[in-house]
């Protein structure tokens, strides 16, 4: 029953390390998105830890409208990879560099 | 008996995230998120959130991840060539970054303390997360939010067809 609020926020915070190092680390664009999905979820955790624990439903209100972002922003994030894809035949963010100066 | 399944939540969920992580090939890599995503529904529903835990796995596995699935599968991507034949730093970079980011947090999280009440759910808690309360709260306090949120998921509706559109 006792488990602290410091222990799902230590749990959420490790996540999102681990997400970041994917995302500082991995070179397919796919593998670099779904590393951000993680972190997203991470936060999402933090946010329904402190709405329970403080007992009040503007967190999870907040988790409910971040899962809307999340949606679009795969539908728009894969509609460009499948763009990027089928322009330059790779999804290898160190070969897609024409935003690079 | 919760804190066992806690930590067996908890560590289920950062192994399956760091294999994720680890793995070379993109599909396995999804499959490993979506254990993580599985992991993640539960420890909502330990925090007493059974709307967001059904919608984690609505949403999420059954939704977001079918995408990614469906895009990888769809370009046939090989496997990744390995990161430190040709740049090593990165990685080690990236570790450090990483390593300071982790020890950050943590020490605001825990040291520079917690709420007074993050010891224990409060018994308000255990009707928070169900269908009615957050019902109430997204077109009562929320509506506003809520509704925007349709234009949003039109507008990137739209943004996806025309991107993934092929050209003329």
């Amino acid at each position: 029953m006792d488990i602290p609020l410091s222990y799902y926020l230590c749990l959420s915070a490790v996540l999102f390390v681990v997400g970041t190092a994917g995302v500082l680390t991995r070179r397919n664009a796919i593998v670099v998105f779904m590393c951000i999905e993680l972190m997203l979820n991470s936060v999402n955790l933090t946010l329904i830890a402190f709405s329970s624990f403080l007992g009040s439903i503007t967190g999870q209100v907040l988790v409910f409208f971040a899962m809307a972002v999340a949606a679009s922003e795969a539908a728009v994030g894969l509609a460009i990879v499948i763009a990027i894809y089928r322009n330059r035949q790779t999804v290898d963010i160190d070969k897609i560099n024409i935003l690079k100066w | 008996m919760e804190s066992l399944v806690f930590f067996f939540l908890a560590a289920f969920a950062v192994t399956t995230a760091v294999l994720m992580v680890l793995q070379r090939s993109p599909l396995v890599s999804a499959i490993y998120l979506i254990a993580n995503f599985f992991a993640l529904a539960a420890l909502y529903l330990l925090l007493r959130a059974q709307l967001l835990a059904v919608l984690q796995i609505v949403v999420y596995t059954g939704a977001i991840m079918v995408l990614v699935v469906f895009v990888i599968m769809l370009l046939n991507l090989g496997e990744e060539a390995r990161v430190h034949t040709r740049i090593a730093i990165r990685t080690w970079v990236a570790i450090v970054l990483a390593a300071g980011l982790l020890s950050e947090i943590v020490y605001v999280f825990v040291l520079s303390g917690t709420p007074a009440e993050g010891t224990t759910l409060p018994p308000a808690a255990e009707s928070l997360g169900t269908v009615e309360s957050m019902g109430g709260a997204l077109f009562g306090a929320f509506l506003l939010p809520f509704e925007i949120t349709s234009l949003l998921l039109l507008v990137s509706i739209l943004g996806a067809v025309v991107l993934a559109k092929k050209k003329g």
